[in-house]
């Protein structure tokens, strides 16, 4: 029983770095109506922006967040305003084509730049160790992404429903003319979300360097999980990511333990299931 | 009405099968390679834009199917060495496959489809990689034979060397080509971009929107399946990678490249990305970058492809269709 609970445990913070790519995913496709190919990219360069200033040049952990956070901004920024912008009119198919195209040349760019897979940094001492539960050593750093996953989702809500840009995000979200009408700078609204989703991955990629390996094509895999995320908590559904990042990340968690044949072949299943039978998502109202 | 080649058209096409024919003649086995590389990538394209160009569905499961193909065709050969089993075997699977999980995508359009195909292509794929016992896992399918085509009574073929099988990759691709031409030029091709432009307009004047798509969804397919089952015997060895979702951008690529509003984009587009990845793997080993660049400047400029620049400057005439859909509200 108690390594039932501990599963569980691994599985959440897993669930965490699931929730952080797609709620920036599901922030994008909420408001801009894009469904960015690319995402899993970002995640892949704010892990690799976080690995040179934390793992090669040794600065600060926090600082190194930052930073990656910037870096994958700027390139956020640069996508939307120099790409994306000019083809919102034209079917939504060219937008995918646009952005799988970036996934394409983002993946060769760290190939060149870096040259493959890193190692592993060490995590920062203060983060290091292990705690006891359920009589066995659970890392601090599983704890901290955990804490940090909860607060990025109570960030999340308070900034969209109690903050005036959140407010205004959401009036553009619902009605793009309508938000113009009344004096919305809709194209800087587009821009700011954009940025503001490549962020939330780069903050995935950027806390999974002390843990987790990251490859060139890393982007391709998680951003096939995002979408399983957004498709069954609906997609432009926040609340339904938060709920459905903890559903993939801990079954895949018990997945791994008990049916490890099965379980990709389940969970594309349960994706499939999702869009027959609900297509606006497990969790809509 | 579909424009029936002009004459001149006509001189090159027949000028372009002949020196087909004639290739293995002059090729060295490494540009035989290519050039069959390239007529199923044709195939396979032209299967994926019949859904995309014609009937307006984006599929980002159709390397599905192509494994479907291929891995029904390397399982006959492995166990009953006749090529035309093991072709027939495979495409009619992928066509089965397709059919089945095609009743179910249709239901949705747009990015639902996408989604949805996306789905159904990656469980083909996790099935490639789990199911050892038949699929061989991530080791895929090993020591495929290019066994005699023999099909009973009629004719015996060793198609054991290149060459010879070279001539079986391009027979199948050009009946390919002509039934796919003979299909879009047909009413189901005329309805389909009926649908694609629009539904409710099709729906009014009585079209069963639904049973088109499948129909379409099916028959690419089927062409997704033809290419697999060239490639079997080709490559000897097929491994789960050719089901990934990633494969399934392939013709996606040589579709956008050539141009899907004309009915050879695909063909040329296929033919362009091997010539494009040929010529820049010789330089760097990084050769996504440039594909990924081109596939900006396509998407943001040159969205018709090159087929549609040189139909529009060498045929004034004929119009090429405007290529901007505009998204529906």
């Amino acid at each position: 029983m108690d390594s039932v609970l501990f599963q569980g445990l691994i599985g959440l913070s897993m669930a965490m770095y699931l929730w952080l790519i797609s709620a920036g995913l599901t922030i994008i496709f909420g408001v801009l109506r894009i469904v960015n190919f690319a995402h899993g990219s970002l995640y892949m360069v704010g892990a690799y922006l976080a690995f040179t200033f934390y793992g090669l040049l040794g600065w600060p952990f926090w600082l190194a967040i930052v930073l990656s956070l910037l870096g994958t901004g700027l390139l956020g920024f640069v996508m939307e305003r120099g790409f994306l912008r000019r083809i919102y009119g034209i079917d939504e198919a060219y937008q995918l084509l646009l952005t799988f195209g970036f996934i394409l040349i983002l993946d060769d760019l760290v190939k060149i730049v870096w040259g493959g897979v890193f190692k592993i940094p060490q995590i920062p001492a203060f983060l290091d160790g292990a705690w006891s539960v359920f009589g066995r050593p659970f890392p601090v750093y599983n704890t901290f992404i955990i804490g940090i996953g909860v607060l990025v989702a109570v960030g999340l809500w308070a900034l969209f429903e109690k903050t005036w840009w959140g407010r205004t995000v959401r009036a553009t979200a619902s009605d793009r003319e309508m938000a113009n009408a009344i004096g919305v700078n809709v194209p800087r609204v587009f821009s700011g979300v954009f940025v503001f989703g490549s962020m939330l991955a780069a903050l995935g990629g950027a806390l999974g360097t002390p843990v987790r390996v990251v490859a060139p094509g890393i982007g391709a895999t998680m951003i096939i999980q995002a979408f399983i995320i957004t498709v069954i908590g609906g997609l432009g559904n926040l609340k339904g990511a938060f709920v459905s990042s903890l559903i993939v990340g801990i079954l895949s968690a018990y997945g791994t333990l008990f049916f490890p044949v099965f379980e990709l072949f389940f969970i594309f299943v349960i994706m499939a299931v999702v869009l027959l039978v609900r297509p606006q998502g497990l969790f809509a109202r | 009405m579909g424009v029936r080649p002009s004459r001149r058209l006509a001189v090159f096409l027949a000028a372009l099968v002949a020196a087909l024919f004639l290739f293995p003649l002059v090729a060295r086995s490494y540009s035989l390679y290519l050039a069959m590389q390239i007529l199923i990538l044709s195939v396979f394209s032209l299967g994926f834009n019949l859904l995309f160009g014609y009937a307006g569905l984006l599929s980002f499961g159709q390397a599905g199917f192509f494994a479907v193909g291929a891995y029904g065709c390397a399982k006959i050969l492995l166990a009953v060495p006749n090529l035309f089993l093991g072709l027939v075997g495979g495409i009619v699977a992928a066509g089965i496959v397709a059919f089945l999980l095609g009743i179910l995508c249709v239901r949705h359009t747009r990015i639902y489809f996408s989604m949805l195909t996306l789905a159904f292509g990656m469980m083909i794929f996790s099935i490639a990689l789990k199911w050892r016992d038949f699929t061989g896992g991530d080791d895929g399918l090993v020591g495929i034979p290019r066994a005699p085509l023999e099909i009973p009574g009629l004719l015996t073929i060793g198609v054991a060397n290149l060459e010879q099988y070279y001539y079986v990759v391009l027979v199948v691709s050009l009946l390919s080509v002509l039934g796919m031409y003979r299909l879009v030029h047909s009413p189901l091709g005329l309805t389909l971009q009926a649908i694609r432009d629009s539904e409710s307009r099709a729906e009014f004047a009585g079209v069963p929107v639904r049973n088109y798509r499948l129909v379409a969804f099916t028959i690419a397919g089927l062409y997704a399946g033809v290419a697999g089952a060239l490639l079997a015997p080709l490559e000897n060895t097929i491994t789960p990678p050719i089901a990934h979702w990633s494969a399934s951008a392939e013709p996606v690529m040589a579709t956008l490249l050539g141009g899907i509003h004309v009915f050879g984009g695909p063909i040329v587009g296929a033919f362009l990305f091997f010539m494009i990845k040929d010529i820049i793997v010789r330089f760097t080993q990084y050769w996504l970058i440039w594909l990924g660049a081109i596939v900006v400047i396509l998407v943001m400029g040159f969205r018709g492809g090159v087929l549609s620049i040189l139909v529009e400057r060498l045929m004034p005439w004929r119009p090429t269709r405007p290529m901007v859909t505009r998204r529906k509200a």
